[in-house]
C-alpha cells in the first residue's frame, strides 16, 4: 500500500457504487428517483474508466469518460422529457400505473 | 497514513454514504441533493487520481447541468411530498434484488482484480504527462486529433437528444393524440 493511492481501490469504490445504483433501480418505483440510479451507475462506470487508465498509464480512458458524460446529459435530457410525457398522460411518475397494453 | 489516504477515505465514505441516502429517502427532492453529494466526492475522487479535466467537467456537466434538470423536473412535477414506493416491493423481491447485487458486485470486483495483473501499456506515465503539458492538454490534443470524428458524432447526438426532447415536452393541439 505505501501510503500511495491504488486505482484498484478506487474500482471497488465505483462497483460498490454501481451496486447500490443497480438495487436501487430494481427497488424503487419512482421514475425520478430510478432515473438518478441510473445516473449514479453511468457515474461509477466513469470512474472506473478513469482508475482502468490510470492502472494502465494511458490517458484513453479519460478520453472514453468524456464521451460517456456527453451520452448521459443526453440521456437525461431524455428521460426526464419522458417523465414528463407520462405525467402529463397519466397525472403520476409511477411505474406501476403504466398498465394501459394490460386493460 | 497521508493526506491523499484521508481524502480517499472522506470521498470513498461521502460517495458510499451518499448513494445509500438516494436510494432510501422519500422525498425526490432529498435523493437529489444526496446525489449532488456523490457527484461531488466522486469529482474529488478524480482530482485524487490527477485528472483534473474529468474532475471539473463533473462538477460542471453533472452537478450543474443534470442536477438543476432534475430539481427544475421535480419542481414542475410537485413531487416533494413523501412518496411510500419503497414499501410496495415485497420483501422477497428485495431480498432477491439485493442478492443479485451482491453477486454481481463481487463478480465485478473479481474480474477488475484479474486485469489489474496486465502490464502497463507506459505511454502517459505520470512524468510523461507532466512533461507534456498536463493532463488537459494531453486529453485535448488526443481528442481533437486522432478522436476528432468521434468528437463531432457527438453533435448529431446532442442534436438528436434536443429533437427528441422538444418533440416529447411540447404541448400537444387539441384533440392530438399525446
Amino acid at each position: 500500500m505505501n501510503g500511495e493511492i491504488q486505482p484498484m481501490m478506487m474500482v471497488v469504490v465505483a462497483l460498490i457504487v454501481f451496486g447500490i445504483g443497480l438495487f436501487g433501480l430494481l427497488i424503487r418505483k419512482n421514475l425520478l428517483i430510478m432515473l438518478m440510479c441510473i445516473e449514479l451507475m453511468l457515474n461509477s462506470v466513469n470512474l472506473c474508466f478513469v482508475a482502468f487508465s490510470k492502472m494502465h498509464q494511458s490517458v484513453l480512458g479519460d478520453l472514453t469518460v468524456l464521451f460517456v458524460m456527453t451520452v448521459a446529459a443526453a440521456e437525461s435530457a431524455v428521460g426526464l422529457g419522458l417523465v414528463i410525457a407520462m405525467f402529463r398522460t397519466l397525472k403520476s411518475v409511477d411505474t406501476d400505473q403504466i398498465q394501459i397494453l394490460r386493460d | 497514513m497521508t493526506g491523499s489516504m484521508i481524502a480517499f477515505a472522506a470521498f470513498s465514505t461521502i460517495a458510499i454514504v451518499g448513494s445509500l441516502l438516494v436510494i432510501f429517502r422519500r422525498t425526490p427532492v432529498a435523493s437529489a441533493f444526496a446525489l449532488v453529494l456523490v457527484f461531488f466526492s466522486f469529482s474529488g475522487l478524480y482530482a485524487l487520481m490527477g485528472a483534473h479535466l474529468i474532475a471539473a467537467l463533473q462538477i460542471l456537466v453533472y452537478t450543474g447541468a443534470i442536477m438543476v434538470l432534475f430539481v427544475f423536473v421535480i419542481m414542475l412535477l410537485n413531487q416533494d411530498s413523501p412518496i411510500t414506493d419503497i414499501k410496495e416491493s415485497s420483501l422477497l423481491f428485495k431480498g432477491i434484488a439485493g442478492l443479485a447485487c451482491v453477486g454481481m458486485v463481487t463478480v465485478l470486483i473479481n474480474a477488475a482484480l484479474r486485469v489489474s495483473g496486465l502490464a502497463p501499456t507506459n505511454i502517459y506515465t505520470d512524468q510523461k504527462i507532466e512533461e507534456l503539458g498536463g493532463n488537459l492538454r494531453v486529453i485535448s490534443e488526443l481528442l481533437f486529433t486522432d478522436h476528432l470524428f468521434q468528437f463531432e458524432l457527438t453533435s448529431f447526438l446532442l442534436l438528436g437528444a434536443i429533437v427528441a426532447t422538444i418533440a416529447l415536452s411540447k404541448r400537444q393541439r387539441k384533440g392530438g393524440v399525446s
